[in-house]
């Protein structure tokens, strides 16, 4: 019934909703990123717009910047990637993914800057949304809660016609012959 | 002992939970840029393969416990154009980012360099989002508010049947996408 090559996906699925009854029964707190990164975020205005302006804001009122549970998660969820690629000896110092490489070319820059974008975007339309693949997409859709459902297949519908906008445009500039 | 466990064990949980989540991340090649992207490009299909699972057992579960009392739903408003439009940005973000924000924290533990650029990316927009909103939460939160809705409220239909249907669909389509032989490059 179940293709052995994909044997792992649905393992590691299933230990991530075990892992979801864990957290809901014992901390009472779904699996969610982005509210710690909202914190951190707080912590990396305060040398731009000071200490005070930062704890003056309504958002950041919310999520006061400390080294409370979601920001220790978001510590563990590093560090047992960490570990787990340490000892499955596949860590990697990687620079510009593969995928990345074929399409666009092994320019640092150009995947820096993507990257940064790309994080901008994706937090910000997290906190509107207020959630993301994690917390919405996880933790939000297995409550079946309508805000959740709504997301993740908004999010994957655009995330689909963005992959296709820049397939178009990698089909342009791959004839040119770069690799 | 009662629970939920709160305090100073809480916060040594926080750092457990997170490293089994994040090592759960990593084993399931799901903290890798290019299995992300290419499931945008339905080329490789390892991120639904993972997320529709943790779905349908994370949910079977959480409603078996929450049956009992043993476990409080954590719903989120639906808020609708501030879910869709976030949604929009999140989806071109992530194929941007080639991350989501878990496994984009998950893959700088890997060692992916552009991942921790991606993350600091994150954080900015973190600071636009704060900055952002008191116009927000008067303009963008308040259109489409509707609640802290569930779909068997809304449709009258069971969470039993939502699950069944949501495994039967998941099977079907993983069922399908291996005789077609999808992901044929992993």
């Amino acid at each position: 019934m179940i293709s052995s090559q994909f044997r792992r996906s649905y393992l590691v699925g299933a230990g991530i909703g075990v892992l979801s009854w864990v957290v809901f029964t014992v901390v009472n707190a779904p699996i969610g990123i982005t509210t710690a990164l909202s914190e951190a975020s707080g912590v990396a205005a305060m040398p731009i717009i000071g200490a005070e302006a930062v704890a003056a804001n309504p958002y950041w009122a919310k999520t006061v910047p400390a080294w409370d549970y979601g920001t220790l998660f978001l510590v563990g969820t590093f560090l047992g990637a960490l570990l787990s690629s340490l000892s499955s000896k596949t860590f990697k110092w990687e620079l510009v993914p593969e995928t990345w490489k074929e399409r666009f070319g092994g320019g640092v820059a150009p995947r820096f800057i993507a990257a940064f974008t790309g994080g901008v975007l994706a937090m910000f339309g997290a906190r509107l949304a207020g959630g993301c693949t994690s917390g919405h997409g996880i933790s939000g859709s297995l409550q079946l809660a309508v805000s959740s459902w709504t997301f993740f297949i908004v999010m994957f519908i655009s995330g689909v016609v963005t992959a296709r906008i820049f397939s178009v445009r990698s089909t342009k500039s791959s004839s040119k012959g770069e690799l | 002992m009662t629970l939920p466990i709160q305090g100073s064990l809480s916060l040594i949980l926080a750092v457990v939970f997170g490293a089994v989540f994040g090592a759960l991340l990593q084993r399931g090649k799901v903290a890798d840029y290019n299995v992300i992207v290419n499931q945008f490009r339905f080329k490789d299909f390892t991120v639904l393969r993972v997320m529709l699972t943790a779905i349908v057992v994370g949910g079977i579960g959480v409603y078996g416990l929450n049956q009992f009392g043993l476990a409080q739903y954590h719903i989120k408003s639906a808020d609708m154009l501030a879910v869709v439009s976030g949604a929009i940005l999140f989806g071109i973000g992530m194929v941007l980012y080639g991350y989501c924000p878990g496994t984009g924290v998950a893959a700088v533990g890997t060692g992916s360099i552009h991942a921790l650029i991606g993350f600091l990316g994150m954080l900015f927009g973190g600071i636009l989002y704060a900055l952002s909103f008191p116009w927000i939460k008067s303009d963008i939160l308040t259109i489409g508010s509707l609640g802290k809705l569930r779909l068997p409220e809304i449709t009258g239909i069971h969470d039993g049947v939502w699950f069944m249907v949501l495994a039967i669909f998941a099977v079907s389509l993983f069922r399908l996408l291996d005789r077609v032989g999808s992901d044929s490059d992993r």
